[in-house]
């Protein structure tokens, strides 16, 4: 298969970027889409010029490094997975296929296809986790969890962190992501000790490092690759309400 | 004369880990804070030391080459966690996860340090839920156990098919709330690239950003490696792209001894590779040997019929079906320890019943599907059937998946003594990166649990009993020579390669490497591929300085010059790696010599002769590494040929 | 809570959106009652004797106020928030998004800016007029009533006047069609049952609000 590539070239976060067009031939369709870009890679060494650079790792659809924007959709025309594990059967021979960074205030370009996500560690730094040091704690046994609520939590627990919710809604909002961490915890007994004050502290992070607001147009849910659902939302608002409207200042 | 002290505390067996904690030295807390400890790894065994230590008040700083500690490859691990706490009431015991442990590390391990692992497995888990992990339940709301490779109980917790994760998210959330505190400052995107001795302690390490190419120098008290595993010396393997060798390896040049770098593990169940272009080998969790079934046709004539794509699986009749693990092992069937599973999947294809591309075997579920419903196989391993239909677009619920081994873990790794403590003092390794847990071979499910157990349970521990000799020595300067040489040699190091700009590209030369390794230091070995490999791996070495194009400078981004060094080192480790197999003059575990194993063709160890820990270390470029024995002395179980039938 | 609609965090914005938003859509329930009064009462004394017990009545006057403010605050944090969405994504995407989600949730700020113009001149039309302007009264059982029904029939007799009323009346339907289940979620009204079924009576609702107002004017204007 071949294909035309319009790729986002920027030499740092200071530089100004431009788009530059590449072509690759003889594509197998069971290459991966960053085998591809790997071969594209290759080629422009041969040709004494400079890769193109793209955050990649586990290539398994689980650490959540990978980021690139194809064709107006994160991790590319495929449901429920990371661009990783995208293979370039899901595109027509000879098509052109532009591909960008994430985009957004709060994730600013670092070089080429490499953005800065340190956005979400800061949030996660804010409140989400829970508060226990090591050692000292109950026997695992000891509160017994709703299996339908473990599993809900799990689901919410399965977001990787890749930022994709942030580079397809329209608003650049975090909310899924942020979400997903409070439900998490929120469906939790363990969890639920500090929720109040987890749901208020990692809001104020999230708004503070500049993403936008969520119009629920939930685009974040179409283009997750671990499927969050957008109900997490829904619970983080109603928790929100909820420990504002407490009595007590959380 | 051997250096090799490997410090286990006296008693008996069960008492060791208590003796030590009662009678080690601690830190007061207000030294704490004046001690500084560098932790490289943000991983299971990297992040849940960082966090813990940082808890206890240490001023710690904790290095990644991720952009954030929560992709540490630790959270590709699927399948689950071991622990002893016995709640199936099916016969658990601390000594019965040890005993599995030494035994399926086919008797290569330090008893003393299996045992506290086994000991300590427990309070994993209780940490792992108080801190929000949300394991599989049972209706009654309590925990939810699965059974795994090599053992007769069911032991393993899990979170889905992402154990690996959803632990790893635990204790990243541990260290968020330490950096948050302040106690544990962050550095992503930064790579250890040397190691600063003063004194002949361990005081720092030089860094390279690899966002904007700096060289920086870290002042520690002490420095942990928890760098993981350097499997991607075979190029493809089921690390993640940027897992490697260097820190690791870094450390050996610097006097740390390096321990059975040969022993690598190959899972039996991996997506079988499918091109040249291929860049990672994806694993499907050692969880669906619990209910998949492994076979190969029973006559050549189909298995030839099936590559040449003429006959599909679902058309070989039951009867014509080699469930060979079945056949060989009655007792433990599909779930034999990984080597086992691994050399029997060569052993049918090198016959020529290999299916596929002729390097690959079935896993089938039609059996379970039948006896359980479709339902419960999507709950149990739903997500992992859905990544393999994206990436072999086949569907396994209908066709049985394809699967071959591939390079997983490293056993090996530095020395380490009972602390943790490397042969260099201030220096510990912890998690996959140390040597010390598994022997020859690991089990299923235990590679998160050794991870945990270093982070959470030992090194809070050992290290205190390390750093209370240090509370009268202040922080000491950046600007001290030490310093400043080791981070010229790491910048004439980069120089150097930048300076080759010869013509083929670092990916190049890694996957001829990652050829020779798979072909002579992979599943089989025997003397005179380990000999040719030795001299395989000089040479490309050598081409590889003359001839490497590393295009861009030190500047900025530089992904190339990165892999260009861990290449390098890939180039050393793995001729030490051959050196090793060379060495061990028997099969034990993940290594299997041809030339030595029973009629039945199972791996034949040596106790008489090879009973010991291949402790290799470095004296000098171009010179052969010294290799020295630890002894190892099982007073608390009878060593025997391992036997799962 | 801090005092500045700026400072307000992202999440109690919307609450408040969605909260104003339902308050709204309740209001338009009960205009679209009142309206549809003319369609059953040829003589407009019905209609008129609402419309002027809505103007009078002093519990409604109190309503009349949090309307207009519930008007204010929904535009004026729809604004807002509008900007600080802008402003999250300095740089915009070469192919801009393909997600496949609520087509008109992608346009509440257009649509929303469309309903706020025709508001203002629904307003002057409207209700200006009959707070300041020259109103004809009628007498129905004895009392003087202002005669906004012949206000409205005479409007309604003016082609070009018809025809932005309806379009300004199919954007409030695509506005409402995503307003009225996002109001929910906002409020963290989500669950596996009953949002499919708030969605369809979001849908039903828009329909409804839309064509109820826009039936008004075609049958006054073609009977």
């Amino acid at each position: 298969m071949d294909f035309t590539l319009k790729i986002w070239k920027q030499a740092n976060s200071k530089a100004k970027g431009k788009f530059e067009t590449f072509k690759v031939k003889d594509i197998s369709a069971d290459c991966s889409f960053l085998e591809m870009l790997d071969i594209l890679n290759e080629d422009l060494i041969d040709k004494v010029q400079l890769p193109i650079n793209f955050d990649h790792d586990c290539r398994e659809g689980i650490c959540g490094m990978c980021s690139l924007y194809i064709n107006g959709r994160p991790h590319g025309p495929d449901q429920g997975i990371t661009v990783c594990q995208m293979h370039m059967r899901n595109f027509k021979n000879g098509s052109k296929i532009v591909i960008e960074p994430w985009r957004s205030k709060a994730f600013p370009v670092i070089k080429d296809l490499m953005v800065d996500r340190s956005a979400f560690d800061e949030i996660i730094q804010a409140g989400g986790y829970v508060s226990v040091t090591t050692g000292g704690v109950p026997d695992a046994n000891s509160i017994p969890i709703r299996k339908e609520l473990a599993d809900l939590s799990m689901d919410a627990a399965a977001c990787i962190g890749c930022g994709a919710c942030v580079a397809t809604c329209k608003n650049a909002s975090a909310m899924l992501f942020v979400s997903a961490k409070v439900s998490q915890f929120a469906l939790l007994p363990q969890g639920k000790v500090e929720a109040k004050r987890r749901v208020q502290a990692m809001v104020a992070k999230m708004d503070e490092l500049g993403f936008g607001n969520c119009t629920n147009t939930y685009a974040c849910e179409a283009e997750c690759p671990k499927n969050i659902s957008v109900s997490n939302i829904a619970r983080m608002n109603r928790e929100f309400l909820g420990a504002k409207l407490g009595a007590q200042k959380a | 004369m051997t250096r090799l002290d490997s410090k286990i505390p006296e008693g008996p067996l069960a008492q060791k880990w208590s003796n030590y904690k009662s009678k080690q030295n601690l830190v007061n807390p207000a030294n704490k804070r004046k001690i500084d400890i560098i932790v490289v790894g943000t991983g299971l065994a990297g992040g849940a030391a960082a966090a813990s230590l940082g808890e206890l008040g240490f001023n710690v700083k904790n290095f990644c080459i991720q952009d954030s500690p929560r992709r540490a490859h630790s959270i590709a691990a699927q399948g689950g966690i071991n622990a002893t706490k016995n709640y199936p009431n099916d016969g658990d015991t601390v000594y019965r996860l040890f005993y599995d442990t030494i035994k399926g590390g086919d008797y290569r391990a330090r008893e003393a340090n299996v045992y506290r692992l086994a000991e300590v497995s427990s309070n994993i888990i209780d940490q792992c839920v108080a801190q929000g992990v949300p394991f599989a339940r049972e209706y009654s709301g309590l925990l939810d156990n699965r059974s795994f490779g090599g053992a007769l109980v069911s032991r393993t917790f899990y979170a889905r098919g992402q154990t690996g994760q959803q632990l790893l998210l635990g204790a990243y959330g541990a260290l968020s709330k330490e950096i948050k505190k302040g106690t544990v400052k962050m550095y992503t995107r930064s790579e250890m690239l040397d190691l600063v001795i003063i004194d002949g302690k361990a005081r720092g390490i030089i860094t390279r950003n690899v966002v904007t190419g700096e060289l920086e120098r870290h002042f520690a008290h002490a420095v942990v490696i928890a760098t993981g595993g350097y499997g991607n010396v075979f190029f493809l393997s089921t690390l993640a792209m940027n897992s490697n060798g260097t820190a690791a390896w870094t450390a050996y040049k610097k006097g740390a001894f390096f321990a059975n770098p040969s022993m690598v593990q190959i899972h039996p169940t991996c997506i079988p590779v499918h091109g040249d272009y291929q860049s990672k080998l994806t694993l499907m969790s050692e969880s669906l040997r619990n209910d998949g079934r492994i076979w190969v046709p029973k006559n050549k004539e189909d298995a030839e019929k099936i590559r040449k794509g003429e006959l599909k699986p679902n058309d070989i009749a039951e009867e014509n079906r080699d469930y060979y693990l079945e056949r060989r092992y009655p007792a433990f069937g599909n779930l034999v320890p990984r080597d086992v599973a691994s050399r029997a999947a060569k052993e049918r294809c090198d016959a020529g019943y290999g299916v596929g591309s002729g390097l690959a075997v079935y896993l089938d579920f039609k059996e379970s599907i039948g006896r359980l419903g479709k339902d419960v196989i999507e709950a149990r391993y739903g997500n992992l059937f859905q990544m393999y239909e994206k990436i072999v677009d086949d569907n396994p619920y209908e066709t049985p998946m394809m699967i071959y081994p591939a390079i997983h873990y490293n056993m090996g790794g530095i020395w380490v003594d009972y602390e943790l403590q490397t042969t260099i003092p201030n220096l510990f390794a912890a998690g996959e990166a140390n040597f010390s847990d598994h022997g020859a071979n690991r089990l299923g499910a235990s590679a998160l649990m050794q991870g945990l157990s270093d982070g959470y349970f030992v090194l809070p521990y050992t290290l205190q009993n390390c750093l209370s000799e240090e509370i009268r020595v202040p922080r000491m300067s950046n600007d001290l020579p030490e310093f400043v040489e080791a981070e010229n040699n790491v910048r004439e190091r980069l120089e150097g390669l930048l300076s080759i700009k010869g013509t083929k590209t670092v990916d190049h030369f890694h996957k001829r490497l990652g050829k020779i390794m798979w072909e002579h230091v992979g599943m089989g070995r025997n003397e005179e591929g380990l000999k040719k490999a030795i001299e395989q791996i000089k040479e490309l070495r050598q081409e590889f300085h003359k001839d490497v194009r590393i295009p861009g400078d030190m500047t900025g981004v530089n992904t190339e010059l990165e892999k260009a060094v861990r290449v390098s080192d890939f180039l050393e480790l793995g001729e030490l790696m051959a050196r090793d197999a060379l060495n061990r003059n028997e099969s034990c575990g993940g290594h299997f010599r041809e030339e030595y194993r029973t009629e039945e063709g199972e791996a034949m160890r040596n106790d008489d002769e090879y009973k010991y820990v291949a402790a290799w270390e470095f004296s000098g470029d171009d010179k052969e590494p010294v290799m020295h024995k630890e002894p190892l002395v099982f007073e608390n179980i009878e060593v025997k040929q391992r036997d799962y039938k | 809570m801090s005092s500045s609609a700026l400072t307000f965090s992202s999440v109690t914005k919307k609450i408040v959106m969605s909260l104003m938003g339902l308050f709204l859509i309740i209001f338009l329930l009960v205009h679209l009652t009142v309206n549809l009064f003319l369609l059953f009462d040829p003589t407009r004394e019905l209609f008129n004797v609402a419309a002027h017990f809505m103007a009078t009545n002093p519990v409604l006057k109190i309503m009349e106020i949090s309307l207009f403010a519930g008007f204010i605050i929904h535009i004026l944090f729809g604004l807002i928030l509008q900007i600080q969405n802008w402003l999250a994504r300095p740089k915009r995407y070469k192919v801009e998004g393909y997600s496949h989600t609520s087509f008109f949730s992608k346009f509440m700020i257009h649509t929303g800016i469309v309903i706020l113009i025709f508001l203002v001149l629904h307003l002057l039309d409207f209700y200006f007029k009959l707070k300041f302007g020259d109103v004809p009264n009628m007498i129905i059982h004895g009392h003087e009533y202002p005669d906004m029904g012949l206000v409205v029939i005479e409007k309604f007799s003016i082609t070009s006047f018809i025809i932005i009323y309806i379009i300004a009346l199919i954007i409030l339907g695509f506005h409402l069609h995503h307003a009225f289940q996002s109001a929910f979620q906002s409020l963290g009204l989500n669950h596996t049952k009953y949002t499919p079924v708030i969605k369809a009576l979001g849908t039903i609702y828009s329909i409804v609000v839309a064509l109820g107002f826009i039936i008004i004017p075609l049958y006054i204007y073609f009977y």
